[in-house]
């Protein structure tokens, strides 16, 4: 109980503001963006705003929330622990999950991207699929990191 | 995790689905701007019931669950300043966002009666509503007081 009604210091507010609303930006982006590209059924408006809520939005986001986080960490400590020391799990969880999450974003991007030139070329949709499935694997990967951090998983 | 660790964790993921419901909307509000036709404005609509349903769960999850942490966790008391502003604040953005769904809903109504009539080309009538500034105006208003929500909830003043 006392470890959930923390005050924490002043300073490490702006820092964790930024993280959690880079976050759910982020998560925001994804939703849209795998949403959209979901029901557009190769209709090529909805394709394109499908890539452009992940590039314009979720990535930003992105950028963000692990500027927020880099910040925070340092804020809080967890770069000087004694030698022998690992950082806890939740910490483990959200840091592996943003920054492989931030790969995986960068790749469905250019699949996006190359996706939305094929689609001007009237080549199809395929690899904007493949953004699709890449977005709704970063949703969920999120959502853990989201859930494992807010409940400071042990 | 302890029971109100696990609560703790529902109501902040329900805050991300309020926030990800709203960042979709202004997608769309984006969007939809340059729609005049009918089939256009139409088939956004699977899209704007994933909103509806992330507004509705995000906002759901986060009075109920919240509330039950402002009576559960010692420390934190209901009425609390901090937890009475962000109370209000919900209200708030509540009463918004119900606005904000009247306003842009004129454009998708419109649109299926324009199908349904067979008017199938651009609409510059669809296009005005689907550019309401009233609706504009609302849903900046309701982000700016969820962001409101989210920095009393950061800062705790008082607290």
């Amino acid at each position: 109980m006392s470890v959930l009604a923390a005050v924490r210091p002043d300073s490490w507010n702006f820092p964790l503001f930024l993280h959690v609303l880079g976050a759910m930006i982020l998560v925001g982006g994804l939703v849209t963006g795998a949403s959209t590209l979901f029901f557009a059924r190769g209709d090529a408006r909805l394709l394109r705003l499908g890539y452009w809520s992940l590039l314009a939005v979720s990535l930003p986001g992105w950028v963000l929330m692990r500027i927020g986080a880099g910040w925070i960490y340092f804020k809080e400590g967890w770069d000087d622990l004694p030698s022998g020391v690992d950082d806890p799990t939740w910490l483990s969880i959200g840091t592996i999950i943003a920054d492989a999450g931030g790969l995986i974003l960068v790749v469905s991007l250019i699949a996006g991207g190359v996706g939305v030139y094929r689609l001007r070329e009237g080549k199809g949709s395929a690899l904007l699929r493949v953004t699709l499935v890449l977005s709704l694997l970063l949703l969920a990967a999120y959502l853990v990191a989201a859930w494992a951090m807010a409940g400071k998983l042990d | 995790m302890t029971f109100d660790s696990w609560i703790l964790a529902l109501h902040v993921l329900s805050a991300f689905a309020y926030v990800a419901g709203m960042v979709l909307f202004w997608v769309l509000v984006v969007a939809v701007r340059r729609t005049d036709t009918p089939a256009g404005t139409i088939r956004m609509e699977p899209v704007v019931k994933i909103g509806n349903a992330a507004v509705g769960i995000g906002a759901g999850g986060t009075i109920v669950l919240g509330v039950w942490l402002a009576f559960s966790v010692g420390g934190y008391d209901i009425w609390d300043g901090w937890i009475v502003a962000a109370i209000v604040l919900w209200v708030i953005s509540a009463a918004i966002g119900r606005r904000t769904g009247v306003a842009y809903t004129q454009g998708m109504n419109r649109a299926q009666e324009l199908q349904r009539a067979g008017q199938t080309g651009p609409s510059s009538e669809l296009l005005a509503l689907n550019r309401t500034s009233r609706g504009v105006v609302l849903h900046s208003l309701a982000t700016a007081v969820v962001l409101l929500i989210l920095i009393d909830m950061i800062w705790k003043p008082g607290a």
